[in-house]
């Protein structure tokens, strides 16, 4: 199968095209140096084309998505189409189902989604709804913050039992990566507890929460894992909390990478880079983590950006779900993972004329305009945290217009005036810093760029292409065209295969899902399961045998080798 | 003698032990049958075991009298099946689940027969 | 001979899975750690061994081919204007797949067993949420046990032996010993029994309690009368101190509140003590499901619908609302002109009126049992057991999905086979 895209105005950096006009062949679902001439041929007008998105953090699929939809027919309602020929019905604004999941993103031109966190024991769940979201490549990042098992091998220091745990937990639970969410509060919540920053001891298991993340991004370097630890940093959502994030950022300088990439990332950052001390003092702290990001090429973020109108925060922070709930009278899920993690799902609503709303919604902006390598600050709304993920073109418009920025500032709490800085902030991204922020930069914290977030010879052939032409738009001034073009793609190829066309789905192939395999010395593998087989029999309500997810429930795998013991080549 | 009584239906270990074979007579024995405390049943002045009429405003059935002396005065079980819903309440109350306890029923001595699950059904045909 | 151990339960919703199975040429000769009802259903019996016809309910049926009660399947389906497709809880999540996707090809109505058990505790979830955790947190932490109209040696037999009251886990070394348990109920059943103490509630007065125990544990106990439900306002003041000072408690509950007056609102209320209880201590909330995929199925339905169960596929697009668009609605509003019963047993569990309205349409029924629905259906398709003779996917109570073991080979079509047939079927007739 050959396509050859014509006439493309190409922005991809990675290779350093800056929007030239470039022809991209694909053969086979990889872009190809040529092909022949029973290529299909698409023109593609001059407009702007891109590698197909790639979202390194979004609650896509599994146990706390499906009790945000159970606990929100209200929202299901809303947005409601029926079946084609092709698609089948969609429900739902910020939990959608499942086939709603995978075109609504196809049609905003991504191709690749990660789901941002799943509890070993409920991973065969999550994979059976990935294994429902239509078109996109997908997989999924697994708790291992609060675990008993890793608090066990930390408190013994045993870094050898902790990387055998990591390995084996991703192998159970056909994961990704490294999820790492409030590490020690999942288990202080089991009594209704938390930590309440990095030093706080865990009782009954004794070890602090900056020992839990120095240990595994420590073992995530011996496991050579494609991507690094994916750090929810403590005291998320608490005024003041901004210096809990720089300590907690200022761990990775303790672990040295063992890829070309960061040993940290932190995510959702709008949550975490809070001043003052109370609602009334409240204010941002941007800058400060901005400057952390700038003078560190350890560690990245992404925005976690807010969305005005309905989401709903689903996150395996219990503690913090519970205070939500309290704080907005809103009704309150809880789920709790027996020696495991935590979560909570809380619906809200952000208001423009709530001066906290304002704040975090100047926050998101001013973190990614502040910081100034894009490849250190991704773009994501913390689907459905921050908003729903369909108003990625929203972000990609504001933060390409400080026309569009100081239009919303003024129909928002003046509160933004004194609390943040956005205001005074007039950079404006270029096609290329988008680029990076939603394609690039995060195929480079997956540990993915060999395949995503590019167009060179050897990428799988995913591609966006948008209804406007680089070099005849003022995005600074048609902010609206922009808005609109990243909301509907022009065309999305993924694969090679041709899956939306103005907007529509025209095919719906099985994307993949991503996992990791990690070898360890047998040795460490057998010691660390002496551990694990006496949690099963005396602490866990399910047997060993039947814990693991089997290969049935990942029927179109894209498996990654890694691990502390060489790989074999066959 | 009619005894007044609320009756609520649900599980019980023998009906969920046959429950997978209704034809059985195992099955119409795990839940042919009414529950009621020994004082009621002296009201009624009948044995357990023997046949009793069980009417609602929603319908009527004849089955098994059984002793069983958590019930308090007045309340009448039968195990979930044909025969309890051939008198619980249908009306959903707008949310779609019928009434399946809190019925008030009339009980009475009878000399009619337990129907089978068979000719229980067929009454509906 | 083959040993299957650690095999799963495909009876209740507590999914036991530490079952060890015997099988001898393709029969199961020993039962290990199943419960009475587990084993009952493992070990089966005879069952309907071809498929059958009939136009008239009154006739006795006639024995036809797979291919033609499928295609009679698929023709009363295709012609019917209001289909409902009922039952599922007893199959596992593959099966809801099939059948949520053949209800959006034939515009049906698609609900499941939920319907006279736990839907009105979704209905309560829309509104107040679940604040809950898997069964092992249970196990591991609590030091209070609530059963409020639940009666679990009857109706989930190992479920204090594994989570709830016996269970002994990493903080709750003392098992029972180290746990106070608190039946709430109407009469004494033998849960009660068993507990340490019994709350004897006047029947439909469930809902005045749990407002009462609400008044008392925020501070306002001088608005509750001094009975409340037939309880003495003092019982039920100290049972508040009993529940305050827990230092992980689990709430259970069943049939009591989702049946009785007041329906989903009992257990709204209920939810809301269990988070008003969260400012003081841990508590948790689950409902004790009655099926062992009955949870799988709606799961399945929320991921692939938006929505639990109950939804109307007729505008092309699911549409949901208890109360019009469960099965008993539509039955009895008359609407419902052909209905197809499976894994589900609407006959024996249907009010009367309902199964009178089955009685009126066509009915296709696949099961691998004779039982009431048969005695109303005119199409009988027989299939293999899933759980049994067919591996799969199932969900326990707490929301634990779990893979369901093959201990015998099938001798039938599965499920699966059966509805994917009756979907081709039904699309050819559409002339696709």
């Amino acid at each position: 199968m050959e396509l050859l895209i014509k006439n493309g105005a190409v922005v991809d950096p990675v290779n350093g095209n800056k929007g030239d006009k470039t022809d991209i062949s694909i053969k086979d679902g990889k872009i190809v140096n040529k092909v022949s001439s029973k290529a299909t041929v698409l023109d593609a007008g001059g407009r702007l084309v891109m590698a197909g998105g790639v979202d390194a953090h979004s609650h896509i699929a599994g146990a706390k998505v499906n009790v945000g939809r159970m606990m929100r027919p209200e929202d299901s309602r809303s947005g409601i189409s029926p079946r084609t020929k092709i698609t089948r019905p969609c429900t739902g604004y910020t939990v959608p189902n499942v086939y709603a999941m995978g075109y609504r993103y196809a049609q905003m031109g991504y191709t690749t989604v990660f789901e941002a966190a799943q509890a070993i024991m409920k991973a065969r769940h999550t994979h059976e709804e990935l294994e429902e979201i239509p078109i996109i490549d997908k997989g999924a990042l697994t708790l291992f913050g609060s675990n008993w098992p890793t608090m066990d091998f930390v408190r013994e220091k045993d870094m050898d039992k902790l990387a055998a745990y990591v390995a084996w937990g991703l192998l159970a639970s056909r994961g990704f990566g490294v999820k790492c969410v409030n590490p020690g509060g999942g288990e202080m919540w089991g009594f209704g507890k938390n930590v309440t920053g990095l030093d706080d001891v865990v009782p009954s298991f004794d070890v602090t929460p900056r020992e839990i993340i120095v240990s595994l991004m420590k073992v995530n370097e011996m496991l050579k894992l494609p991507h690094s630890v994916h750090l929810h940093c403590n005291n998320l959502g608490n005024p003041g909390n901004y210096k809990t994030t720089l300590a907690s950022m200022e761990l990775a300088d303790q672990v040295k990478a063992s890829k070309n990439r960061q040993v940290m990332h932190v995510t959702h950052l709008l949550f975490n880079s809070w001043g003052g001390t109370n609602w009334g003092d409240f204010e941002s702290k941007s800058d400060e983590i901005a400057n952390f990001l700038n003078n560190h090429d350890n560690v990245t973020g992404d925005m976690g950006q807010m969305i005005f109108g309905s989401a709903t925060t689903m996150t395996a922070d219990g503690p913090k779900q519970y205070a939500n709930a309290k704080l907005l009278h809103a009704k309150w899920s809880n789920g709790d993972v027996e020696c495991e993690d935590a979560s909570g799902v809380v619906p809200i609503y952000y208001v423009k004329q709530i001066s906290v709303h304002a704040i975090m919604w100047a926050i998101g902006l001013e973190l990614a305009l502040l910081t100034k390598d894009p490849y250190k600050m991704l773009l994501t709304t913390d689907h459905p945290n921050g908003g729903p993920f369909v108003n990625y073109s929203e972000v990609i418009a504001l933060l390409m217009s400080n026309k569009k920025r100081q239009e919303e500032i003024k129909t928002v709490h003046e509160a933004v005036h004194a609390k943040n800085k956005l205001p005074g902030l007039d950079r404006e991204l270029d096609f290329s810093e988008i680029a990076i922020m939603t394609r690039a930069g995060t195929a480079k914290v997956l540990g993915l760029l060999d395949t995503k977030g590019h167009l060179g010879v050897g990428a799988d052939a995913d591609i966006s292409i948008y209804d406007i032409k680089p070099d005849q738009i003022d995005p600074s001034v048609e902010h609206a065209k922009i808005k609109s073009a990243f909301s509907s793609a022009a065309y999305t190829i993924k694969g090679g295969n041709i899956v939306v066309k103005d907007g529509q789905i025209t095919a719906t192939p099985l994307g993949r899902t991503y996992w990791v395999d990690a070898k360890v010395p047998q040795q460490h593998h057998d010691e660390m399961m002496k551990d694990i087989v006496k949690k099963f029999k005396n602490y866990y309500s399910i047997q060993l045998a039947n814990y693991m997810v089997q290969d049935e429930y990942v029927t179109h795998p894209q498996v990654i080798k890694a691990g502390s013991v060489p790989v074999e080549v066959n | 003698m009619t005894l007044n009584a609320i009756l609520i239906t649900g599980r019980t270990i023998n009906q969920g032990a046959t429950i997978e074979n209704k034809t059985s007579l195992d099955y119409q024995e795990a839940t042919a049958l009414c529950e009621l405390n020994s004082k009621d049943i002296g009201l009624l002045g009948i044995k357990p075991g023997s046949q009793i009429s069980v009417k609602t405003d929603h319908g009527d059935v004849v089955v098994k009298l059984k002793e069983n002396n958590g019930n308090p005065d007045g309340m009448a079980f039968i195990p979930m099946g044909p025969w309890a819903n051939a008198v619980v309440d249908p009306d959903t109350k707008g949310c779609g689940m019928p009434g399946f306890k809190g019925i008030k029923a009339r009980l009475e001595p009878t000399d009619k027969k337990v129907l089978s699950m068979k000719d229980l059904i067929a009454r509906y045909k | 001979m083959t040993v299957i151990t650690d095999a799963l339960c495909p009876f209740c919703g507590c999914l036991c899975d530490d079952l060890t199975i015997v099988v001898e040429n393709n029969k199961i000769t020993d039962i290990k750690n199943a419960c009475k009802l587990g084993s009952a259903k493992i070990m089966g019996h005879h069952r309907i061994e071809a498929p059958m016809m009939r136009a008239d309910k009154k006739s006795e049926f006639k024995e036809v081919s797979y291919e033609e009660a499928i295609n009679e399947a698929a023709a009363i389906l295709f012609k019917s204007k209001r289909p409902l497709l009922y039952g599922w809880a007893s199959a596992l999540c593959e099966v809801h797949k099939k059948g949520i996707l053949l209800a959006e090809e034939v515009g049906a109505i698609i609900d499941n067993t939920a319907t006279v058990c736990h839907a009105p505790s979704t209905l309560a979830v829309h509104e107040k949420g679940l604040p809950t955790a898997t069964l092992g947190q249970i196990k591991n932490r609590s030091d209070v046990t609530v059963f409020w109209g639940s009666n679990p040696v009857h109706a989930h037999p190992r479920h204090m032996g594994r989570y709830s009251v016996f269970a002994k886990g990493f903080f709750q070394e003392k098992g029972r010993k180290g746990r106070k348990v608190i039946v709430v109920d109407v009469r004494k059943t033998e849960t009660a029994a068993m507990a340490d103490e019994f709350i004897q509630v006047q029947q439909g007065s469930d809902y005045l309690v749990i407002s009462a125990l609400r008044a008392i544990l925020s501070g306002h106990a001088d608005v509750v009368p001094e009975s409340v439900g037939g309880v003495p306002k003092e019982q039920l003041a100290k049972l508040v101190d009993t529940l305050k000072a827990a230092k992980f408690g689990a709430v259970f509950f069943g049939m009591g509140l989702t049946q009785s007056i007041s329906r989903y609102k009992n257990i709204d209320n209920a939810i809301s003590l269990i988070t008003e209880l969260n400012a003081y201590t841990k508590y948790v909330i689950t409902p004790m499901r009655g099926h062992y995929n009955v949870t799988g199925f709606g799961q399945v339905c929320s991921w692939e619908t938006g929505f639990a169960t109950a939804v109307d596929f007729a505008r092309g697009a699911p549409y949901y609302n208890p109360g019009e668009t469960a099965a008993n609605d539509v039955l009895m509003r008359k609407e419902t002109d052909a209905a197809m019963i499976i894994a589900g047993d609407a006959g024996a569990h249907f009010p009367a009126d309902s199964v009178r309205q089955l009685a009126r349409i066509p009915v296709i029924q696949i099961d691998p049992y004779w039982n009431p629905t048969t005695e109303v259906s005119n199409v009988v398709i027989p299939v293999a057991i899933c759980g049994v003779e067919v591996a799969g996917t199932a969900y326990r109570m707490d929301g634990v999905s779990l893979q369901m073991r093959k201990m015998v080979e099938p001798t039938l079509p599965t499920d699966v086979e059966v509805l994917e047939r009756i979907t081709q079927r039904v699309r050819k007739l559409r002339g696709e």
